[in-house]
């Protein structure tokens, strides 16, 4: 099957929590919705699965117009942050459920049952209740009825956002081979942009109920077309300063200045907004026609194999913050006066209405 | 762009309108047609446009008198009734036990008395009070207080509060006991590191996570309170004098006693109104606040 | 401000515990500096929120005692202690502005109006929270109401200690940013003790100057980030810190070599007295290895993850899966990957601790 959602709008009691998103998903494949609360990705899943009625626009399944259409009469599954399961039936019974509520023969429940735990890991438990298991495991089970139900399309709302973060990890690495074992078209919601990234398939950035870009993920990651859309899909947050170019120099608010170089040289003249990603901030100078900007730590943060330094830079009117993340431990003092580098080559320039002016060319992916 | 509405379902709702028109609307308009007529026996009836709803409320009248003052005691008890069971609900549903076999037989004997019916309740205080053969009423004589219902105006009311009291604050109770077992744990263990008095406690995390169960236990106690009939028409009958005689009592009267079907019917109409209207105002507090500043 | 010292802490929810599993928390004894940045890392049920609850007062141990700058506390109440407390879901009082949300535990201690006043100022102030002090506290975001349940407990200048249950559980990725560095900021500015529980390691590594990494009821490793990256005493630590967490591969120990399925690895250190009849196992960091075309160990590239700023690959050698990071340029369909190890950074396990070597 393929979904398609043409100018769809939500519109519930004046505020906009849907404005206008089309997109189109294809059979067999992963599609994350990513942003952050609020940014509509439940509202944009509750209408693709027929819960909700959009204001204006259709949904069409293989070309048919299913806009109208209840939930129960479209073939779909969907997985929530909260372990929803039968608490009093067993991991068999709730995998089953759906299968017993459209009455297929005894036989084939069993082999799709068996099939779907096995896929989840869940064999050596299938005689228990859900309550007797651990939280991921009961996760496992909400996620095994989806895919034992076969739906055409499986949504999924921060399934995982409830787990511990090393339950998270290994069901985040297993979930793109349990997707592609399907064939269904799946839909992933998540606030957080790693997730994405290693759930790989399609990435639509939300913000504020628009969708800001659609493809493949790494290429939503590494060639946002607009600030937004690199502001929505970057952890840490997008270092983000507004330049001015004036001939063969660029400008920063907090004094910075700088020959224009790499992706600056070709610009025009005028008002900008770059975007650099922490881990492209470096500590040291990378190469000759790095910029240099000067500014004195806040914070560093150390995860054991990386270092987070928070820098502000300038006095106080043209006040900036950076964050650079780096290999290594990287101890610095707070107050202490540092330089942090950007290639000029790796950097997002934004025009001032937001879109992609320039961008790194060879991004490495 | 928009699809044509689905004209198909209006048919599926048609069961649901057909069985409202007959158990509410039909009525009703039964009600409405004798309230502009007046009868005089052998189902002879007379147009009587607005006369009856501008006697009933003209306070000088005789009817607008009776009317005005079986009101004010209906108030009045429904009044008592709430400002005596909500702080005692709230109290039981305190001092309630957490967990356990205790808490198990405390919710029995809390709902226990809210599954007898209204008549028996009524049989039943009725002969608890009586001061000759009554626990209550012999006791209370006993120790030299004179207690009679049937000629005492406080101990008719006094009567009819407790019965009231003993019959429906488990439901306040029961609500609220509800209630407060939604509230995490976090919250008191905050209050606890914040210093917070058990009346802190009380009046700033308990109190506002109760207001919704609240309004609707205080809600359905006005409600059954205001239009309460069975149990004070079993136990006093209205009396002494008319003293309990309430709202619901003075109408079953006029309509069944005197016959009076277009005085009933108007009674009716305009009691009706004073319960949707209180109820709209429940249901708008009871709202508003909650949807504000849900969603920023 | 306080020393917080456990000693012979023990914790059992049934009477009369046998064996250690019967215990939520295992006997142990630590001490806690005044002023430091604490953070309890362990996965659900590991017995780190007990510990908290237990220092918090909320629950009385069943066994030994907590000392606050030598004074035993163990059975006294939470409200005596002076410590403050945010959970994992905001706590605000609804029916209050933030301003009285955060006068509260200062009015309940009966601080005169003047002096509750300039103290709530100040604290909104280095909170950022002097926009909404007016506004009612249940209209405000997640972030924003955490930072109010921060802030009642910083209003208290007697507060010894502040203890933190995975307190960004509900915010945003993009905040929990900047909530994380303005916790680390003031914890330098105000010289509290502070005790951080959470599962995440990014947030305890990032937030503590001692991670304390709990497993099953015990305390397995206590020290600072890089330690616990870089010599990580127990295999659990090795697993549960770093993402992904360090490759273990059961191995044969002799010398400088260990044997993986047949595979020699080169050891930076000399083993030689190993116990015979334990547990062998070997671990090294993801980080720690390199995968190339050119020297190294042949190995079948399973998959590749992108992060956008790394990329590792699970390659498998012989039986074994490990982790490795994958440099810019290398493909899935490269089948002549090898990798190779970086010797200093092996470590050797027996029974899953951490055995030195001789240099």
């Amino acid at each position: 099957m393929s979904l398609h959602l043409e100018r769809i709008s939500l519109t519930v009691g004046g505020s906009h929590h849907i404005d206008d998103v089309s997109l189109t998903l294809e059979r067999g494949t992963i599609n994350v919705l990513l942003g952050p609360t609020l940014a509509g990705k439940t509202s944009l899943m509750r209408l693709m699965a027929g819960l909700d009625r959009p204001t204006s626009g259709r949904v069409l399944a293989d070309g048919v117009d299913v806009t109208g259409c209840k939930v129960e009469a479209r073939n779909v599954a969907m997985v929530y942050q909260q372990f929803i399961n039968y608490p009093t039936l067993s991991v068999y019974e709730n995998i089953a459920s759906p299968l017993r509520v459209q009455r297929r023969p005894k036989d084939e429940i069993d082999r799709k049952v068996r099939a779907a735990a096995a896929l989840l890991r869940l064999e050596s438990h299938l005689d228990r209740t859900p309550l007797q298991l651990s939280g991921g495991q009961q996760q496992r089970c909400a996620i095994a009825r989806a895919v034992a139900k076969e739906a055409d399309l499986v949504l999924l709302d921060e399934p995982l956002a409830n787990l511990d973060y090393k339950l998270r990890e290994e069901l985040r690495e297993e979930l793109p081979r349990i997707f592609a074992a399907t064939g269904a078209i799946f839909v992933y919601a998540t606030t957080e942009p790693t997730e994405a990234l290693l759930l790989g398939g399609s990435t639509a950035t939300l913000s504020e109920g628009r969708l800001v870009q659609f493809g493949p993920t790494a290429e939503v990651y590494h060639r946002p077309r607009s600030l937004r859309a690199a502001a929505t899909f970057s952890d840490p947050p997008l270092n983000v300063a507004t330049i001015e170019k004036r001939g063969e120099a660029i400008h920063l608010p907090d004094g910075t200045r700088a020959p224009s170089s790499g992706l600056l040289a070709d610009l025009a003249d005028g008002r900008y907004r770059i975007g650099v990603r922490a881990h492209d901030l470096l500590l040291a100078r990378p190469n000759e026609g790095a910029i240099e900007i000067r500014g004195s730590v806040d914070v560093t943060e150390m995860t054991g194999s990386e270092s987070f330094v928070h820098v502000h830079t300038g006095a106080h009117a043209g006040d900036l913050r950076w964050v650079a993340l780096t290999p290594g431990v990287h101890e610095v003092v707070p107050g202490a006066s540092i330089g942090i580098f950007v290639d000029p080559k790796r950097l997002f320039v934004f025009a001032e209405d937001g879109q992609l002016a320039a961008g790194p060319v060879d991004t490495g992916y | 762009m928009d699809k044509p509405i689905n004209n198909a379902a209006w048919f599926l709702i048609l069961p649901a309108f057909a069985i409202v028109l007959f158990n509410a609307v039909i009525p009703m308009m039964t009600v409405v047609n004798y309230s502009v007529q007046d009868s005089f026996g052998n189902n002879q009836f007379f147009w009587n446009g607005l006369g009856w709803f501008q006697e009933l409320l003209d306070p000088s009248s005789e009817l607008g008198g009776r009317f005005f003052a079986s009101l004010g005691r209906s108030a009045l008890f429904s009044a008592i009734v709430l400002a005596v069971q909500v702080p005692l609900g709230i109290a039981v549903a305190l001092s309630m036990p957490r967990s356990g076999i205790a808490l198990a037989l405390c919710l029995v004997f809390i709902a226990m008395p809210l599954l007898i019916p209204w008549n028996v309740v009524g049989t039943m205080w009725q002969l608890y009070s009586r001061s000759d053969i009554g626990l209550l009423g012999w006791t209370v004589n006993a120790i030299g207080i004179p207690f009679n219902y049937t000629n005492s105006v406080l101990a008719a009311w006094t009567v009819l509060v407790l019965m009231d009291t003993w019959h429906w604050t488990g439901l306040i109770a029961l609500l609220c006991y509800a209630g407060l077992k939604s509230i995490p744990d976090a919250y008191y263990q905050a209050a606890r590191i914040d210093g917070a008095s058990r009346w802190a406690v009380f009046t700033r995390i308990e109190l506002p996570k109760l207001r919704s169960v609240l309004l609707i236990g205080v809600l359905l106690r006005f409600m059954d309170s205001f239009m309460i009939y069975t149990e004070p028409f079993v136990v006093t009958g209205g009396g002494p004098g008319s003293v309990t005689t309430f709202l619901s009592i003075d109408l079953v009267k006029i309509a069944l006693g005197q016959f009076d079907l277009g005085k009933a019917g108007a009674m009716s109409i305009v009691y009706t109104l004073i319960i949707l209207a209180v109820c709209w105002v429940f249901y708008t507090v009871m709202v508003t606040p909650e949807n504000k500043g849900a969603r920023e | 401000m306080a020393r917080i010292d456990l000693v012979d802490l023990a914790h059992a929810y049934r009477p009369n515990p046998t064996t250690d599993a019967d215990y939520a928390l295992r006997p142990m004894n630590t001490s806690w500096r005044q002023g430091g940045a604490y953070a309890l890392l362990g996965p659900s049920g590991c017995g780190k929120t007990t510990l908290l609850n237990i220092i918090s007062g909320l629950v009385v141990p069943s066994r030994g005692h907590v000392l606050f700058d030598g004074v035993d506390v163990t059975r006294l109440a939470t409200e005596k202690r002076n410590i403050a407390q945010v959970f994992q879901f905001p706590v605000i009082y609804d029916t209050m502005t933030v301003r009285e949300n955060l006068a509260f535990p200062l009015r309940n201690r009966g601080m005169p109006a003047a002096a509750v006043a300039a103290r709530v100022g100040e604290i909104a102030e280095l909170l950022d929270l002097n926009v909404d002090l007016d506004r009612r506290a249940r209209a405000l975001t997640p972030d924003a109401k955490q930072k109010i349940s921060l802030g009642r407990g910083l209003v208290r200048s007697d507060v010894a200690a502040i203890l933190f249950d995975e307190p960004l559980t509900v915010i945003d990725p993009a905040l929990k940013w900047e909530l994380r560095s303005k916790l680390k900021a003031l914890h330098r500015a105000l010289d509290l003790t502070m005790i951080y529980v959470t599962h995440d390691q990014t947030e305890a590594l990032t937030f503590a100057d001692t991670v304390v990494v709990m497993h099953d009821g015990a305390i397995v490793q206590m020290g600072r980030p890089n330690e616990l990256f870089e010599r990580p005493e127990h295999t659990f630590v090795g697993h549960f810190i770093g993402s992904p967490g360090m490759n273990v591969l059961p191995a044969k120990v002799e010398g400088r070599t260990a044997d993986v399925g047949g595979v020699p690895i080169a050891l930076g250190r000399s083993y030689s007295a190993i116990p015979p009849g334990r547990k062998i196992e070997i671990g090294i960091r993801p980080e720690y290895v390199r995968l190339s075309s050119g020297e190294g160990v042949p190995v079948r590239v399973e998959r590749i993850d992108d992060l956008g700023r790394i990329r590792f690959a699970k390659v498998r050698l012989g039986d074994a899966r490990l982790s490795v990071v994958a440099p810019p340029g290398v493909r899935l369909e490269d089948d002549r990957s090898r990798v190779s190890f970086d010797p200093a950074q092996i470590h050797v396990y027996a029974d899953s601790r951490r055995i030195e070597g001789d240099a």
